[in-house]
């Protein structure tokens, strides 16, 4: 698709968002919908403060944001029980929060603390603990939705109950071979894998027209032979109601779940990026909304709660974050002369080390 | 009653399945089929539900491996070829030999390669690929050359070592490599073994190549010379101080692997010989792998393409005149 037609197959007028208001006015899914936009605005109070010290020199390395994702990454994180398993990427920052993690583990991973999942032998956004079932990615995209598979499938070989899997991609990951693979096997193990692909309009500088040909991504899920959610990844409330209902699908039915949920970055790729080549018209569109500011107004409209409420909870969150960089900061770094340089988990079989 | 290194390769797993309730065999064509060589016959009806046929996906059926093995499993991924890994070869060097390094969780996997030449395999169902697996961290790269050895160090590998495997049985061994029975002993596979004692050079090598060079031996042995072999078992780690300790004894080396010339487990063998035991070799040391083309088709090509006993013994004629 040329990139003119793809920009005319968006939603063109930045029409209001379609509220459920009857769901708004629901008190369980009030409290949901609050405790889903606050760990949004604590995962960008952290990202900001990530990006800051990212440009004051402080981070080696990358530095990756999920500016406008956040409402597809809650809603993933929201909709995991403890026990299940989750694959977030580089953008699930507020989904990460969701599920459980430690605000300090995202600090940890990119200052190298030892006291950290990664302990400085791997950084950015690449953390995790498995042994958690929460695992931690790695650079070659589509790599997880096996990975997670196979948690589920080891479960199920067991004979325990597997709980689901989510994993969560960008749209570029679905052009490679190990997304087909992984959502294939998921498919053919009847696994309750919920995949949740961002599509953020641009992997890296590469526009849609140049990354797939089909009309919308969420068509594959009938080529799969799974189920398949079009999601609005603008808006928390559409994020909320069918990246939950699809976790949930998952659950009773025990099969994998395609959701696409589309978005546009608000970011570059990564701070090192200032993302000139996005198109301007792009921007105008509802596409381009931030889905924090969104979800604000949402807030403000249904009377959730008032601006002064909302900007206490950001106060808030930036002294927590303030106290826990403060902390991290302080946490030892790693120590080359203290480094096993062993990576066999095996006793005895490091050459060079354990004799042999 | 004789045991063949397929039978071997069977009878290891199967003791493995009923040792560990969290081992099980993923692969392509493994169930009831039995495997592309049969490795795998009747393990389904001795342990349903433990052997699954996947879809044709390497990539994928490593990474589930993966993620099962952090679930505290200890699967066996078949490879239908060794040359078909490369399409898993992300999820092996960056997924599985990087997890316990990363993230403290160990990632016990076995994955069998099915391995080397036979006549008229062709490019893509020939190759060995230790060398490419051995230069990553965090793998161990078994090359079994004997029917004891398949069978324990595939025990070894599945039962005992906590990180990824990659175990690479060759298909010429398969069916004609025959033993009395299973061991009841077995050398630890990070472990080198003596396979022939000899004073005058030291030959080492790997998996099928051990017999070309026992062959190779017993030749230059007419004409008085008699060579030591060195069966290496596991490329990586590599036993150093059991090819050192040879070396010293002879004075001269000759590694011979089937893999392609360039870098590789031969030219390991021959840099740490210069580099620890420069001062204990009488003559540079020699190296002799298989040509730098892929795998020909043809019976004359392909013979001439691997090394043989013959130019193996022509070698190492060459490097006891030097």
């Amino acid at each position: 698709m040329a990139q003119t037609a793809f920009l005319e197959s968006l939603p063109q007028s930045a029409s209001q968002t379609k509220l459920p208001v009857e769901s708004a006015l629901d008190e369980s899914w009030r409290d949901l919908y609050l405790k889903a936009f606050r760990f949004m605005q604590r995962a960008r109070v952290i990202e900001d403060k990530l990006a800051s010290l990212y440009r004051s020199g402080k981070i080696t390395g990358g530095c990756y944001v999920g500016r406008g994702n956040e409402a597809v990454a809650v809603s993933a994180g929201i909709a995991l029980n403890k026990g299940d398993v989750f694959a977030p990427l580089i953008r699930d920052q507020a989904g990460r929060l969701a599920y459980g993690e430690s605000p300090a583990d995202a600090f940890r991973t990119y200052l190298g603390s030892r006291l950290g999942p990664m302990r400085g032998r791997d950084g950015n956004v690449h953390r995790g603990r498995p042994a958690e079932g929460y695992l931690a990615m790695i650079s070659h995209l589509g790599a997880m939705v096996s990975a997670a598979t196979g948690m589920l499938l080891g479960r199920r070989l067991r004979g325990e109950p597997t709980g689901i899997a989510i994993v969560t991609l960008g749209e570029g990951a679905t052009s490679t071979g190990a997304f087909h693979e992984g959502l294939n096997l998921a498919a053919v193990e009847k696994l309750p894998v919920v995949v949740v692909v961002s599509n953020n309009l641009y992997a890296y500088s590469t526009p849609n027209s140049r990354q797939f040909a089909c009309e919308s991504l969420v068509h594959r899920a009938r080529g799969y032979g799974v189920r398949g959610w079009d999601v609005d990844g603008t808006d928390l409330n559409d994020c909320l109601k069918k990246i939950t209902a699809a976790a949930q699908d998952a659950r009773q039915t025990g099969l994998p779940q395609l959701v696409v949920a589309t978005l546009l970055r608000l970011s570059g790729h990564g701070e090192h990026d200032d993302a000139f080549y996005v198109d301007a018209t792009l921007k105008t569109l509802p596409v381009a909304r931030d889905c924090l500011a969104v979800a604000e107004e949402f807030i403000l409209q249904t009377n959730l709660a008032d601006w002064g409420e909302i900007l206490e909870w950001k106060e808030e969150a930036k002294r927590e974050v303030e106290s826990i960089l403060a902390e991290v900061q302080r946490e030892p770094v790693p120590d080359p002369f203290e480094e096993r340089w062993c990576c066999l988990a095996t006793p005895g079989l490091c050459e060079g080390i354990d004799g042999v | 009653m004789s045991v063949t290194y397929l039978d071997a390769i069977r009878e290891a797993q199967a003791k493995a399945l009923a040792s560990h309730p969290g081992v099980f065999i993923y692969g392509q064509d493994v169930a009831l089929f039995g495997g592309a060589f049969k490795a795998t016959k009747n393990l389904l009806q001795q342990f349903p539900g433990r052997i699954l046929d996947t879809p044709i996906s390497e990539d994928a059926m490593v990474g589930a491996a993966i993620g099962a093995a952090a679930e505290g499993m200890r699967p066996i991924v078949e490879m239908q070829f060794a040359d078909f890994s490369t399409v898993g070869f992300n999820q092996i060097v960056n997924h599985a030999a990087t997890l316990f390094w990363r993230t403290g969780v160990p990632c016990p996997i076995t994955i069998r390669l099915p391995s080397g030449g036979t006549m008229g395999s062709g490019p893509f169902h020939s190759q060995m690929m230790e060398t490419v697996y051995a230069h990553y961290p965090g793998l161990v790269v078994m090359t079994p050359a004997t029917v004891e050895d398949a069978y324990s160090m595939l025990l070894e590998a599945v039962l005992e070592i906590d990180d990824p495997v990659i175990f690479c049985e060759h298909k010429m061994l398969y069916y004609h490599l025959k033993a009395p029975a299973l061991p009841t002993v077995a050398l630890p596979a990070k472990h080198a073994r003596i396979a022939r004692h000899g004073k005058h050079a030291t030959l080492a090598t790997y998996s099928a190549m051990v017999h070309e060079a026992l062959l190779a031996s017993q030749q230059l042995a007419t004409e008085g010379f008699e060579i030591e072999v060195v069966d290496l078992r596991t490329v990586k780690p590599l036993d150093t101080d059991t090819l050192l300790a040879s070396v010293a004894r002879t004075g001269r080396l000759l590694a011979v692997g089937e893999s392609f010339p360039w870098g590789g487990v031969t030219a390991e063998v021959v840099s740490r010989a210069a580099d620890e035991g420069f001062a204990l070799l009488d003559a540079p040391p020699r190296r002799l792998n298989a040509k730098d083309t892929p795998v020909p088709y043809h019976p004359n090509l392909w013979t001439a393409h691997r090394p043989s006993a013959n130019s193996i013994a022509a070698a190492l004629r060459d490097l006891l005149r030097s």
